[in-house]
């Protein structure tokens, strides 16, 4: 049996139906990861997963129905799993077993989903290919020896070929939507704050984002209603009532005024991705959607904004990895992690304190009310993701800063804290290619609304 | 701009070779003078934005609520005694 076809709303259905178990549902997942050369994965939780599966398909029997019950599901390596090892891909936590699990886990089980490993990431979430893993890279499954996209490397690929139904990554500077448009699958960055951080690892505590990669937009929608709310553990997660979802997928376009930013469609940007977006706005006008050039002035400056203050929040957030508590000594830092804490000191320390750290403080005020300015004009704004398609393994790793420049048109989404949704637009040169939609803050169903109609016209 | 790597490792609480410095003095010196792009932008009277939440002062109850038992607290420290962390002596 193929379950791999399926959406998450059909697995369901046919769990309920009993076509099939919740345990073979599930060891087709681990034989799926186990077979695999894409170094997706840094645990297989096979024993406890199977042992989820049993106890679902028992509930299942008896009649009991849960939102996500007998769901296979695979969570980014920086999401803590109490007493499934968690490693942040980095060898400083190489045997580190938590004590707890984050809230989101915690969510998700409740509603009965089952994870079924822990995937490859960046170490600590730092970069943009998945290439700073501590556990070797993960490679894109649409081409051998491209990247996959990341930070949350393996969760784009687990999901891209059906190793899990939905996977859990995380978005500090694009680490979601980059990697989803680079494996053809959606990717949510929620608003920050929209979903709790508590027992995920910090990579930058003002701008990490917790989201989830699935196939398709709907799905997206039905995981965030679960995920999402006031937390009293994360004290950043606002009491804003988490909307219906669901209700707005049916919505389309008509009358949507759709911000096209200039500067994200200048030169720097790969011909034929340029191509591809505008046919695809092309399709949404003539769905009823009203197309606007604006402009967001300070986007040049985001990287640079970006590259003071996340790097200041990473190394005062790196400072607990002591050896002491939990985890191996400092030592085992790779260096992209090394690198980051020592700039960040930098920016933060006296006497550069108010040239750097200040002053990315007061450009992030200036990149926040660029788009509080566009969407007083616009419900949404749509963008690319990437500059370039998906490069080979080891292309970049030589300069650190060309690396960091990938990052180019997703680091502004959240210095603003806005929510934004990655989905997959078609091929070039076969590999993946994505767009990103973007909204004000807790606007996740409007993304959802036009993310459903640009899947609508893939087909 | 050039970094003081030595200082700025010491600050980090990271020993590097000397190999290391060299190559991270490099990097960092570049990765430096490429974010000074933010020296042409004008911020004049221009709050900062520390986080976008607007939030201030969250806070709960003061009532006793359940804990990691301090025995699972330790699971993960590599040198324990009696119920202790146990780390290298500081003076």
């Amino acid at each position: 049996m193929n379950y791999a076809a399926l959406s998450i709303k059909e697995l369901k259905k046919n769990l309920k139906r009993k076509n099939f178990t919740v345990e073979s549902v599930v060891r087709n997942c681990i034989e799926k990861i186990k077979e695999s050369k894409l170094n997706a994965f840094i645990t297989v939780c096979e024993n406890e997963a199977i042992k989820k599966a049993k106890e679902a398909d028992k509930k299942i029997k008896e009649g009991i129905d849960l939102p996500l019950l007998g769901i296979p599901f695979s969570a980014k390596d920086m999401y803590l799993t109490k007493g499934i090892r968690t490693t942040a891909a980095s060898k400083v936590l190489y045997n580190y077993i938590p004590q707890y699990s984050a809230t989101v886990i915690e969510k998700l089980e409740k509603a009965g989903a089952i994870i079924v490993g822990k995937t490859n990431c960046d170490a600590w979430a730092h970069g943009s290919s998945g290439e700073n893993s501590d556990f070797g890279p993960t490679e894109n499954p649409f081409q051998k020896g491209y990247v996959p996209g990341g930070s949350s490397s393996g969760s784009a690929v687990s999901v891209s070929t059906n190793m899990s139904f939905f996977s859990l990554g995380t978005d500090t500077g694009g680490s979601i939507r980059l990697p989803a448009s680079f494996c053809g699958v959606v990717g949510l960055k929620p608003t920050y704050g929209r979903v709790s951080r508590y027992g995920i690892i910090s990579m930058a505590s003002s701008l990490d984002s917790i989201g989830h990669f699935t196939k398709y937009v709907e799905e997206s929608a039905y995981i965030l209603s679960i995920t999402a709310g006031n937390d009293p553990k994360d004290a950043t997660t606002p009491n804003i009532k988490v909307d219906d979802y669901l209700s707005y997928l049916k919505k389309g376009v008509k009358n949507i005024k759709i911000g096209i930013p200039k500067e994200y469609f200048s030169k720097g940007l790969d011909k034929k991705i340029k191509e591809k977006i505008e046919k695809k706005i092309k399709q949404l006008e003539s769905r009823g959607a009203e197309i606007k050039e604006i402009s967001l002035p300070n986007t040049e400056y985001g990287t640079a904004c970006y590259y003071i203050i996340q790097p200041a929040e990473v190394s005062s957030n790196l400072a607990r990895y002591d050896g002491i508590r939990y985890g191996k000594d400092r030592k085992s830092f790779g260096d992209e992690a090394k690198r980051r804490i020592m700039l960040g000191s930098h920016v933060l320390s006296s006497g550069y304190y108010d040239a750097y750290y200040k002053k990315a403080m007061q450009v992030r005020t200036l990149i926040k009310k660029d788009f509080d300015e566009a969407f007083k004009k616009v419900d949404v704004i749509i963008a690319p993701v990437s500059p370039t398609l998906p490069w080979k393994i080891g292309e970049r790793t030589q300069d650190p800063l060309a690396m960091y420049l990938s990052d180019i048109y997703t680091v502004n989404v959240n210095l603003a804290g806005i929510p934004g949704l990655s989905v997959p637009i078609g091929l070039v040169k076969d590999l993946p290619v994505g767009l990103q939609i973007l909204g004000p803050h807790f606007s996740e169903s409007l993304l959802f609304q036009v993310g459903k109609a640009i899947e609508e016209t893939n087909l | 701009m050039k970094i003081h790597i030595k200082h700025v490792a010491k600050l980090a609480n990271l020993l590097l070779s000397n190999e290391e410095e060299k190559k991270f003095e490099k990097q960092l010196s570049n990765i430096i003078t490429y974010v000074e792009k933010l020296n042409s932008v004008n911020v004049t009277n221009i709050k900062i934005t520390s986080q976008i939440t607007g939030l201030e002062n969250v806070t709960r109850e003061d009532r006793i609520e359940p804990s990691i038992p301090q025995k699972k607290a330790l699971s993960n420290a590599k040198s324990k005694y009696k119920g202790f962390f146990k780390v290298k002596r500081i003076l």
